[in-house]
C-alpha cells in the first residue's frame, strides 16, 4: 500500500519500516536540475567513463554494455558525466 | 513437578535466560548485574544454550547489538544496571520506536553521581517514558517468573515493544533465597518459537528499518507506539493467567496485600514490599488496619485499577526509591496521584523518598510511615506531601 | 575474470536506487553503488547506515533506495548494530533456522563523523570481536550533514564552520587522523583505502575482497563533497584524480598484515594541485601563508614515505 501524508496512523507501517526495498524510484529527483545534460550519440564511443560516475544512476546501460539516453526522472544536472567524457558526447545546457 | 532450588536474584535471572535460550545476548559488565552475563557465558561456553554471546565494549553497543539482532529476526536479551542503562539511553528509545521486543534484566542501582553501586530506582525512573514495558519484582522468584513471561508479552503482535524486568541490586540480586523453577521443556513450550512477520534476514522480503521520519510521519508512529502500550495491559493479563495455569503462581498488574479492608496503605515497588508486608502483619496483630499495594506493572501504568484499589482508604503513602528532584515529588507518587485525580478518587496521599544509594530501609521506618498515615487518617491533614525517611538531617 | 566496468554495470543490477536525495554531484553514491555491485548476485546483504548524509537521503520515510535489507539506528553505533545482526545470522544458521545455501553479507556505511569520531569505539569493538562484516567509511572530511563542521578527518588548515579560517586562526589547526592505519592496527584480515578512479577498478576489487574475506574488514573511501569542499559539482572525478596523484589519498590495502600500495603515481604532483581548486583551502594561497602549504606537503611526504616503508618491510621474505 502506498503511504502518503494522508495515510492514517492505523494504516501506516509500524516503526517506519519499509517492505518494498528500492522504492525510492517512485521519488523523482529530476526537478532539482537547473542544467541538463544532452547526449550526442554520434559522438559517443561507448567508452564507459560516464555511467559509473553518475550519483543518480541516470545513465542506463543495456545488456549489450552500451549506454542509452539519460533518464531525466532522476538526473540532478551535476555535470560530472559531461566533465569525464573525452569525446564531447555530453553537453550541459 | 517444579524444581526447588536456592538461587540469588542474578542466578535466577541467568537461569531464566538459559531456559529461554535466546539467539543472541549482548552485554557489558556492570555491578550489580555483572553476574548475569557471567553465569550466562558459562552456559554458552559449555554448550547448554544456542546463543551467540556478544561481549560488547560498552552498554551503548550492547543495546545497539540487541537492536541489530532483534531486527535481523532473532531473540535478543541483555542485562544491565544504573550507568549502563544511562549509556544505553539513546538506544533504549530507538529499540522501542523500532518496535523490537528485546528483553532486558535490569538490576536496579543508583545512577551516578556521585558514584554509588547500591540499590535505588533512579536508573529505571530515567527510562520510564521510553516506551519499554517495565515489570518490577519483589524477590528472586518474581524476577525469574517475570522473565519467563517477558517474551510472550513483548512479542505479541498487538504489542511488539521491548520489556525490562527490574529487581533490586544486591538486596535481591545477591541474596540467596528458595525458588521454584519451571522445567526446561515447560518453559520452552510456554514461550514458543519466535516468528517475526518482517525481519532483515528474510531475503524474500528485504526491508528497511529506522528511517528519517519527518514531521509528516513521526507523530503517527509515536501514536502507534502509544496504542501498543495500551494493548500491552490486556496481553500482560492474558499471559499472567496462562502462567498461573502452568505454575499456580498468580500475577496481576499489582499485588494487593491485606488491602481490601485496610484504612491506610503504602504503595511501593520491588523488595521494599517484603519489608512492608512484615510490618503490615505486625500492625494487623495490633489491630491497625494497614495494607499494601505493590506495583508490578509500572509501564504500562494501571492508572484506573490503582485508583480503584486505593479508593476506600483514609490515607495512602507512596514510596519512591528515586527522587525526581523537581521540588514536587517522586515519579511513582505523581503517577498514583494523577491516576486518583483523573478517576475522581479523593484520598489524602503523601510521598516518601527513601532508600537512596542503598540506604537500608528498616521495618521501623516503614512502621513510622504507617503511624504518619494513621495520624493523617485521623486529622485529614496532609501537611507537607513530599517527605523523606532515612536521610540524616538536623533535628 | 578480469574486471571490466561495462560488463559489471551491464550485468549486475544496481542495489542503490535512484530517487535518493543526496546533493547533485555528491561523491558518495557512486562509491556505495559500485561497492555493492561487488556482491555476488545471489547473495543477500544486510546494510547498516550510521546517521549522516547518506542515511538520511536514502531512507526518508516512506522511501528506501536500498534493494537489500537496511537498518539505521543512530550516529555512533553502525558497528555495534551490524555486529548484532551478524551474530543473529550466525546463531540462526547454527540452529538450522536459516538454510545452509543462503548467504547474507553484512556491510556498514558511515561518514567520517560517524566513523573517525563518534562511532570509533563501536567500530573498534565490532572489528576486534571478529564479526564477519565490512565497515565502509565514505570520508568527506567533515560533518557535512549538519553543515560542514570539522571532524578528526578534516585535513590540516581546512576552513569549516567550526574551524573557520579567521584572522588569528587560519582554519583547522590539527592534522588529520589516519583512521586506515588505526584500523590496520586492529590486525584484522583486510583493511583498504580506495577512491572512485576513472574505471572504478581499484574500488570494485577492494570491495570484493573486503566482502568475501572471512572476518572483519574495513575500507576507507574518499568521497568528495562539492558543497563542503567548495569546488564546482562537475569536477568530482578530477578532484579524485588529484587526491591520488598528489598522494593526499594513497590507494593501498593491508591483507593479513601485508601492505600493498595499489597505485603509485608515475609523477607525484605537488599538493597545491589538490588544494587549489577547493574553497576550503583558499586562505592557504594568500601571500604570507606559504608556510601552510609547505607544512601540508611535508606531512604528506612523511606519510607517503612511511607507507612505502611499510610496504617494503611487510613484504620481505
Amino acid at each position: 500500500m502506498k503511504i502518503t501524508p494522508n495515510t492514517p496512523a492505523e494504516e501506516m507501517t509500524i516503526a517506519g519500516n519499509i517492505y518494498e526495498a528500492g522504492n525510492s524510484l517512485e521519488f523523482k529527483t529530476g526537478d532539482w536540475r537547473s542544467v541538463k545534460p544532452i547526449y550526442i550519440s554520434e559522438k559517443c564511443k561507448q567508452c564507459g567513463l560516464c555511467f559509473p560516475v553518475c550519483p543518480d544512476d541516470a545513465i542506463p546501460v543495456n545488456k549489450d554494455q552500451k549506454r542509452e539516453d539519460f533518464n531525466y526522472d532522476y538526473c540532478k544536472g551535476c555535470g560530472v558525466c559531461a566533465k569525464v567524457c573525452p569525446f564531447g558526447a555530453i553537453e550541459m545546457k | 513437578m517444579s524444581i526447588r532450588e536456592r538461587l540469588s536474584g542474578n542466578e535466577a535471572a541467568a537461569i531464566a535466560m538459559k531456559q529461554i535460550n535466546p539467539d543472541v545476548v549482548a552485554a557489558f559488565p556492570i555491578t550489580p548485574s555483572t553476574e548475569i552475563p557471567q553465569y550466562f557465558s558459562t552456559f554458552v561456553s559449555n554448550g547448554s544454550v544456542d546463543t551467540e554471546f556478544v561481549a560488547v565494549e560498552s552498554e551503548h553497543s550492547a543495546m545497539s547489538a540487541c537492536i541489530g539482532a532483534e531486527a535481523a529476526g532473532s531473540r535478543a536479551m541483555t542485562a544491565t544496571s544504573a550507568n549502563g542503562l544511562s549509556l544505553m539511553w539513546e538506544m533504549i528509545y530507538i529499540a522501542s520506536s523500532l518496535r523490537l521486543p528485546i528483553v532486558m534484566s535490569l538490576v536496579n542501582r543508583a545512577v551516578s553521581g556521585p558514584l554509588n553501586i547500591h540499590n535505588d530506582h533512579s536508573d529505571a525512573m530515567g527510562v520510564r517514558d521510553s516506551g519499554w514495558i517495565m515489570l518490577f519484582s519483589e524477590n528472586n522468584q518474581e524476577a525469574y517468573d517475570n522473565l519467563l513471561m517477558a517474551h510472550r508479552i513483548a512479542e505479541h503482535k498487538d504489542v511488539l515493544l521491548p520489556l525490562m524486568v527490574c529487581q533490586d541490586g544486591f538486596i535481591t540480586s545477591h541474596s540467596i533465597e528458595n525458588i521454584e523453577l519451571v522445567e526446561d521443556e515447560k518453559v520452552k513450550e510456554f514461550i514458543g518459537t519466535y516468528k517475526p512477520e518482517h525481519y532483515l534476514l528474510n531475503r524474500k522480503e528485504p526491508m528497511a528499518v529506522g528511517p528519517l521520519d519527518v514531521q509528516t510521519y513521526l507523530f503517527e508512529h509515536k501514536y502507534q507506539q502509544a496504542n501498543a502500550m495500551r494493548n500491552a495491559k490486556k496481553v500482560i493479563e492474558e499471559v499472567s493467567r496462562d502462567f498461573e495455569k502452568m505454575t499456580g503462581r498468580k500475577y496481576s498488574f499489582f499485588e494487593e496485600y491485606k488491602l481490601s479492608d485496610a484504612e491506610v496503605a503504602i504503595v511501593c515497588m520491588n523488595s521494599t514490599a517484603g519489608t512492608a508486608k512484615f510490618v503490615v502483619d505486625s500492625l494487623r496483630e495490633k489491630g491497625v488496619k494497614a495494607g499494601l499495594l505493590k506495583v508490578r506493572m509500572f509501564r504500562p501504568f494501571p492508572a484506573e485499577e490503582i485508583a480503584n484499589a486505593l479508593s476506600h482508604l483514609k490515607a495512602v503513602a507512596v514510596l519512591d526509591k528515586a527522587d525526581s528532584l523537581n521540588a514536587a515529588g517522586g515519579a511513582l507518587f505523581e503517577d498514583v496521584t494523577s491516576s486518583m485525580y483523573v478517576n475522581k478518587e479523593q484520598v489524602p496521599v503523601v510521598n516518601y523518598v527513601y532508600g537512596i544509594g542503598g540506604r537500608d530501609t528498616t521495618s521501623y521506618e516503614i512502621e513510622g510511615v504507617y503511624n504518619d498515615l494513621m495520624e493523617i487518617a485521623k486529622t485529614g491533614e496532609v501537611g507537607n506531601p513530599y517527605r523523606y525517611f532515612g536521610v540524616r538531617r538536623e533535628k | 575474470m578480469a574486471y571490466n566496468v561495462k560488463e559489471v554495470v551491464a550485468n549486475k543490477p544496481s542495489r542503490f536506487m535512484a530517487g535518493h536525495r543526496m546533493c547533485a554531484g555528491c561523491g558518495a553514491p557512486p562509491v556505495a553503488r559500485m561497492f555493492l555491485r561487488a556482491l555476488h548476485e545471489d547473495d543477500h546483504a544486510v546494510i547498516c547506515g550510521a546517521t549522516g548524509c547518506m542515511e538520511v537521503s536514502t531512507f526518508m520515510y516512506p522511501y528506501t533506495s536500498w534493494t537489500d535489507s537496511f537498518i539505521h539506528t543512530a550516529f555512533e553505533c553502525a558497528g555495534a548494530t551490524l555486529s548484532g545482526a551478524e551474530a543473529a545470522y550466525r546463531s540462526l544458521k547454527k540452529q538450522g533456522k536459516l538454510s545452509d545455501d543462503e548467504h547474507t553479507k553484512f556491510i556498514a556505511f558511515g561518514g567520517d563523523g560517524g566513523t573517525y569520531d563518534i562511532g570509533l569505539q563501536s567500530l573498534s569493538g565490532a572489528m576486534e570481536r571478529g564479526h564477519d562484516m565490512v565497515y565502509v567509511c565514505y570520508d568527506n572530511g567533515a560533518y557535512m550533514n549538519t553543515g560542514i563542521q570539522r571532524s578528526s578527518a578534516t585535513p590540516h588548515f581546512a576552513d569549516t564552520t567550526t574551524s573557520p579560517a579567521g584572522t588569528k586562526v587560519p582554519g583547522k589547526m590539527q592534522v588529520r587522523k589516519d583512521l586506515t592505519e588505526v584500523m590496520a592496527s586492529h590486525h584484522i584480515p583486510y583493511v583498504a583505502q580506495t577512491i572512485a578512479t576513472a574505471n572504478f577498478k581499484d574500488l570494485y576489487e577492494k570491495a570484493e575482497k573486503a566482502i568475501y574475506t572471512k572476518g572483519p574488514a574495513f575500507v576507507n573511501v574518499l568521497a568528495p563533497c562539492p558543497r563542503g569542499w567548495g569546488y564546482p559539482t562537475d569536477e568530482l572525478m578530477q578532484i579524485n584524480k588529484l587526491a591520488v596523484d598528489t598522494c593526499y589519498w594513497p590507494l593501498y590495502e593491508v591483507e593479513n598484515g601485508k601492505y600493498k600500495i595499489t597505485y603509485k603515481p608515475a609523477k607525484k604532483l605537488p599538493i597545491e594541485e589538490f588544494l587549489k581548486p577547493q574553497r576550503r583551502f583558499k586562505h592557504m594561497f594568500k601571500p604570507g601563508n606559504e608556510w601552510m602549504i609547505e607544512e601540508f606537503q611535508k606531512e604528506l611526504d612523511e606519510r607517503w614515505e612511511a607507507l612505502l616503508k611499510l610496504e617494503e618491510i611487510t613484504n620481505k621474505e
